[in-house]
């Protein structure tokens, strides 16, 4: 086995793991900091595809921000674990669901495989921040600049939403 | 044994139905959020992995999309997860039920 194979497996394993472990855990913080784990294992499997300049996006926008974000308000409003009293039988629905859907990718998969070529050998600079730029800043001007004003959209949604409308809500009636 | 496209679309698949799992069973909203971050993450491993096969790297702009709008999302998210504690308190989602979903 080659070092990438075994980079591969490790990283694969561990995203499995903390991903398992991240739906199943009770409680919300602990949620969180495994998804970081399921993060960096991420951005490691981007970095063997050739993505440096997306793994370390990853690592700073989700382990960074989004993973920050989520921390900051499970410990701001106080959340501790709520009693999963879900009935047994949507348990077993939402595990037949979730499973069928897991099967019919792993079909899918299997299926295509056979028919795809082998990997190519990388080019040279790709996934580097200056090719992607050119893309970026090129072809995809239009889409880089309607990102902008979505994420203007959603800071103003989002500062509307929490906004205190003056003695309304649950503290102030 | 050397590590193939379809090992890494079958990790995506594997991380997918994990999120799927989450979305489907659990309670807690804000856990039901970050499975939906999951599900997205797993999309995006689909996508890089496929520009590495195809040697476009457009694929991986279009992550860097994804990236963004997941961070949208999640501000959004969290805020009408804040409204709904304040109005509410509660996170469960079987007591959200005024819309009758």
């Amino acid at each position: 086995m080659g070092l990438e194979t075994v980079l591969f497996l490790l990283l694969a394993v561990g995203a499995v793991l903390t991903a398992l472990l991240v739906v199943t855990t009770p409680s919300p913080i602990g949620s969180a900091l495994y998804l970081v784990g399921t993060m960096f294992c991420l951005a490691g499997l981007y970095v063997l595809l050739a993505a440096p300049f997306l793994a370390a996006i990853q690592v700073m926008v989700y382990a960074g921000a989004i993973i920050v974000l989520l921390l900051f308000v499970i410990m701001l409003l106080n959340l501790r674990r709520i009693e999963e009293t879900v009935p047994r039988i949507w348990r077993i629905a939402g595990l037949f669901i979730a499973g069928l859907t897991l099967l019919a990718l792993f079909v899918a998969i299997v299926r295509g495989s056979s028919v795809l070529p082998d990997m190519p050998a990388v080019p040279d600079g790709f996934g580097k921040v200056k090719a992607l730029g050119e893309i970026l800043f090129g072809k995809y001007l239009f889409a880089f600049e309607a990102t902008s004003v979505l994420l203007l959209a959603a800071m103003i949604g989002a500062v509307t939403l929490v906004r205190k409308t003056g003695g309304e809500g649950r503290d102030g009636r | 044994m050397a590590v193939e496209l379809s090992h890494y679309l079958l990790l995506s698949a594997v991380l997918f139905g994990i999120g799927t799992l989450g979305v489907l069973t659990r309670k807690n909203l804000i856990i039901i959020l970050m499975s939906v971050e999951l599900m997205l993450n797993a999309v995006n491993l689909t996508f890089i992995s496929l520009a590495r096969h195809a040697a476009d790297q457009e694929a991986q702009v279009i992550v860097f999309f994804v990236l963004c709008v997941a961070a949208a999302e999640v501000a959004v998210g969290l805020a009408i997860l804040i409204s709904i504690w304040r109005k509410r308190g509660t996170m469960n989602v079987d007591a959200l039920s005024a819309l009758r979903g």
